[in-house]
């Protein structure tokens, strides 16, 4: 039952309970969080917003949770007297995607639970099973549960055997909640108080607090979070990040509840938030310790991490004269994102733009679509790539971001980053998955039945793969069914050569592109087939050529256009004809000249993009 | 022959009147007159021009028909001359095109050359041309037509194959072309005959039979144009439900220059993008007017006019048309007054479609100097042409003509 809160600051240790939900996206993690919201009393239900923690609008347009939250709830149990107990309940909310598993994993270092939540219609996903690895590693208390048993499709008897076998509990353990509803809120309330170990620290050892989030609000700064482990934090003194040795002063110290309110301070095993006036959430980085000035602790808390781009990509403005509005937009999402890394780069192609490194696919996404939402720029970004490391005959290194800066000369070797992938599946798409995952120069490290119906399958893969088309094969192989995860798993020597692809004898620096050896023709025909469908014929004839060096592997023909002129136009003609010609004046301004060709944005736009194959077909 | 879809354009005044600016170097131009008639029996599949069949007009209850047309095209000419007023020269020039005009007699036709003749003035040795249906002309009204002032006759012969007329829904006897050419000499007109490449399921062989056959009538002039698929017509929908194929350019291409060979071999020279002529003499003097820029009243419903860098165009259904006439307002529904640079892109567009091509000296300086790179891509004539000081087109020029236009105004 609710409660009035305890005070922060001056909550004993054994009363707090600090809780992570994992969840898929869609599995109901949002609804149920509302749902508790409302329960313990913090968030009224005239005051409710759907999905009230995910603060960002595409994050609620997507319904997915890119940056999490704390948020602290009383709630009330009886003791064994009978005598109802109010404890402090913190509940840590997890980014749901593959690109922030380190995030994730600082997420649940903060706690000492995890709700595993799963929906009872479709059962557990790769992403979900992989940060319930990540829970039990960090020797979490799992508390599984069933969502959305409300639905006529659920079947919580099916998947409470396939939860029971994979965290080693009886299947009868599984709670039946439906956040929708509310039905079983209540009892997972109580049992997150029942079994989940309160936090244990020194209260008088030097203050230790561990960032699991840092975010940039534009009115306030940097909002630190943390997880005190020792000690305790307290207003207007001043505070060391151990990994920067960087000081400042504590402006604010609070709770979220669900709105951030000041307090006097955060003791043992508390989470909140700090504000300290920095405006760069890097001088804030997930993973830190965060200690006292003046009685620093003598070890960090270990497990930070700089954060590490594995995806690279090319943006750049489709009006070039937007390039200096790219760059302030680029500054001001750095303040909010210490993944996010970009240096400017030129394009012969494309003109200025910037190459920048994102943690993956759904990290590159998102700031393509708040560059152009946000910030209202029209961008073209080129064919996202993964980090190569050549070694040259003479032993030198050389490090690929960008596939137009593979060395020419005497190659020894490339070494490419590989991830550990575990695709879950129904068993019938085994075939499909092993027969995908082939082709993708995937080696199988092993594979396990979760229950009759589903299985785990755990592949080694190229991150160049992934990056390239493997989760959009994998889904239409599937008709959907199969989700996947990934996290880094070091680097192999492969037998990578770039493409280049040339026009008119011209390389065409947009679409060079890193491939394995036997790819490398299929992707050469690939794009010269788009090419050709898409650049307008010249007055003259263009070759299009993909070439390993000095090797050329295919070859289309734009053939020379050979009659463009109207053949009547007369008197009444002659406006419309002017119009014509005024507009394309105009269209020419948005040709980019490679040598001597003409090629339209919009070829660029449609090589570059990944079902621009399929629309110059039809 | 306007094309059915009007450009936007600012509004013009109920009186017609013209910017005194426009009206400066009236004297010093020639001036035109161009008669639309915006009838036809029925439409052909590919046509977009601005033609309607009388049924589509509402029969002989309709407020313009055959009988009333002559009548209001007379009302223009009064609205014409009092526009252009005293410093008018006549015309040296009428062309009468349609639709088709020779559904209207040819004592009506008659009626709107006597209305020019006596409000604007006919130039002696002025040319006055109709365009004709091979199916709706007969020896006694070509007599007739030439008796009452006519010296010209252009017929849409399209086509000596029939599959082909039969694709452009053209419904003329290829026979009754020869007839009509034969009883037009007789009279004493000067013959042209319009023909249509690239038609559906053409071949180059039919292309060639055409050729040979509008070369076989003796014509004094040949037109040759492209068929070109115009949104919102029938031959467009066919295309699009895949019903017949899209013309394509490279055999468009390939027609052009047969057609250039044939016309040239017998003794036929082009003197503009699709026209050929016997001689000097034989050529259209009211189209070369188009592409010098001169000055021209268009009569009738959906007709532009241009006079001295203000163009404009007249409302398109003949019944609005007709009634604003009667009401004493200019049938004009729009028109555009050229800024300067408008009209050097319109004599850059329209000169470099002439034989006589473009004097270098108009030429504004970068684009005189992306010439060379014009003649080194075979687009324009080296050699004498160009010693002269003038930019003409090659035969590869001419189908690129679009391409040279651009490269000599994006300089």
């Amino acid at each position: 039952m609710a409660r009035t809160a305890l005070a922060p600051h001056a909550t004993p240790p054994e009363l707090i309970r600090n809780f992570c939900i994992i969840a898929h996206i869609d599995h109901g993690k949002s609804t149920l969080a509302d749902r508790m919201l409302q329960l313990t009393g913090v968030v009224d239900a005239r005051a409710m917003r759907a999905q009230y923690l995910d603060r960002m609008d595409i994050e609620r347009e997507r319904g997915i949770t890119i940056k999490s939250q704390a948020v602290r709830m009383p709630w009330a149990v009886p003791d064994a007297a009978g005598v109802p107990v109010t404890h402090c309940l913190n509940m840590i909310d997890t980014p749901g995607h593959v690109d922030f598993t380190y995030e994730v994993s600082r997420s649940l270092a903060a706690c000492e639970g995890a709700v595993l939540l799963v929906d009872a219609a479709q059962g557990i996903e790769a992403q979900t099973l992989a940060n319930l690895y990540l829970a039990m590693e960090n020797e979490l208390t799992v508390i599984p549960v069933l969502n959305k048993i409300d639905l006529p499709a659920a079947q919580p008897e099916k998947y409470a055997e396939e939860l029971a076998g994979l965290i080693g509990c009886e299947p009868e353990d599984c709670l039946q909640v439906s956040g929708k509803t509310g039905a079983g809120v209540e009892p997972l309330l109580d049992r997150i108080v029942a079994t989940l170990p309160p936090p244990v620290g020194d209260p008088d050892a030097p203050a230790r607090a561990m960032i699991f989030d840092s975010v940039y609000d534009t009115y306030r700064g940097v909002v630190t979070y943390v997880r005190v482990v020792d000690g305790n934090l307290n207003p207007r003194e001043r505070i060391v990040m151990m990994s920067t040795r960087a000081t400042h002063e504590l402006l604010e110290i609070g709770v979220i509840s669900p709105e951030p309110t000041p307090s006097q301070g955060l003791g043992v095993g508390e989470v909140g938030y700090l504000i300290t006036g920095v405006k760069d959430v890097r001088q804030s980085r997930v993973g830190d310790t965060v200690t006292n000035a003046g009685k620093p602790a003598s070890a960090s808390l270990g497990g930070y991490r700089d954060p590490k781009p594995m995806v690279f990509s090319g943006l750049y403005p489709i009006d070039g004269s937007d390039y200096p509005a790219l760059r302030e937009a680029l500054d001001k999402l750095k303040l909010n994102d210490a993944a996010l890394v970009y240096e400017p780069e030129t394009s012969a192609a494309l003109g200025f733009g910037f190459r920048c490194g994102f943690l993956g696919l759904l990290h590159l996404e998102i700031v393509r679509e708040r560059l152009e939402r946000e910030f209202g720029l029209d961008l073209i970004s080129t064919q996202p790539n993964v980090v190569y490391d050549v070694t040259m005959d003479d032993g030198k290194q050389v490090h690929v971001t960008n596939p137009s800066e593979f060395p020419d000369g005497k190659v020894a070797a490339v070494s490419e980053p590989v991830v550990r992938a575990t695709v879950l599946a129904p068993t019938e798409f085994v075939g499909a998955i092993m027969e995908l995952c082939q082709q993708k120069r995937g080696a199988l490290r092993g594979m396990d039945y979760l229950s009759q119906e589903r299985v785990e399958m755990r592949y080694t893969l190229p991150l160049a793969e992934i990056v390239f088309d493997f989760f959009d094969q994998l889904k239409s192989r599937t008709r959907g069914y199969a989700s996947l995860d990934y996290e880094p798993d070091g680097e192999q020597v492969a037998d990578l050569v770039k493409v280049e692809i040339l026009l008119q004898g011209e390389t065409v620096d947009a679409f060079s592109a890193i491939v394995h050896k036997d790819k490398a023709y299929a992707y050469g025909v690939l794009m010269a087939t788009k090419l050709k469908d898409l650049i307008p014929r010249q007055q003259f004839e263009v070759p299009i050529q993909a070439a390993i060096g000095s090797r050329i592997i295919a070859r289309e023909n734009i053939r020379a256009i050979r009659k463009d002129v109207l053949a009547k136009c007369y008197g009444g003609d002659i406006s419309r004809k002017r119009k014509l010609l005024e507009k394309q004046k105009e269209g020419k301004k948005r040709m980019k000249m490679v040598g001597r060709v003409e090629v339209p944005q919009e070829a660029f736009i449609a090589a570059l993009s990944s079902d621009g194959g399929d629309k110059a077909k039809k | 022959m306007p094309p059915s879809a009007l450009p936007d354009g600012d509004p013009a005044p109920a009186s017609g009147e013209l910017p005194a600016s426009a009206l400066d170097g009236l004297g010093s131009s020639d001036l035109g007159v161009y008669v639309h008639v915006p009838f036809c029996s029925v439409r052909c599949g590919y046509c977009d021009f601005n033609t309607y069949t009388l049924g589509e007009l509402g029969g002989p209850e309709a407020s313009i028909g055959l009988d009333t047309y002559a009548d209001a095209a007379l009302l223009e000419l009064d609205l014409a001359q009092q526009v252009l007023g005293s410093g008018a020269p006549a015309a040296s020039t009428v062309f009468v095109g349609g639709g088709t005009p020779t559904m209207l007699r040819p004592r009506d036709l008659g009626r709107v050359v006597d209305g020019i003749r006596s409000r604007l003035g006919l130039a002696p040795g002025a040319e006055v041309t109709t365009e004709a249906n091979p199916d709706s002309v007969t020896a006694a009204g070509l007599a007739e037509l030439a008796a009452g002032g006519f010296t010209r006759v252009s017929l849409g012969m399209q086509s000596a194959v029939p599959h082909v007329l039969r694709t452009l829904e053209r419904t003329h006897d290829p026979a009754n072309v020869t007839r009509a050419v034969r009883s037009a000499r007789a009279v004493g007109l000067q013959v042209s005959v319009d023909l249509i490449y690239g038609t559906p399921g053409e071949s180059l062989e039919d292309w060639r039979r055409s050729l040979d056959a509008a070369v076989a009538m003796e014509p004094d002039h040949v037109s040759a144009y492209a068929l070109v698929v115009e949104a919102g017509t029938k031959l467009a929908a066919r295309v699009r439900r895949g019903l017949v194929a899209m013309p394509d350019d490279d055999d468009e291409a390939d027609k052009y220059e047969l057609a250039d060979e044939v016309l040239g071999a017998a003794g036929f020279q082009w003197y503009e993008v699709s026209n050929w002529a016997r001689s000097e003499a034989a050529r259209c003097r009211h189209n070369v007017a188009y592409w010098s820029g001169a000055n021209w009243w268009g009569l009738g419903p959906g007709a532009h006019s241009h006079v001295g860098g203000v163009r404009w165009w007249n409302v398109k259904h003949p019944a609005a048309y007709a009634a604003r006439l009667a009401a004493g307002v200019s049938p004009a529904q729009a028109r555009e007054t050229l800024s300067g640079e408008q009209r050097y892109d319109e004599r850059v567009l329209l000169g470099s479609r002439l034989v006589e091509g473009l004097p270098v000296a108009e030429l504004r300086g970068p684009a005189a100097a992306s010439v060379a790179g014009l003649i080194a891509d075979g687009l324009v004539a080296g050699g004498p042409a160009v010693r002269e000081g003038r930019v003409v087109l090659t035969r590869r020029g001419r189908l690129l003509a679009d391409t040279v236009v651009h490269r000599l105004l994006a300089s």
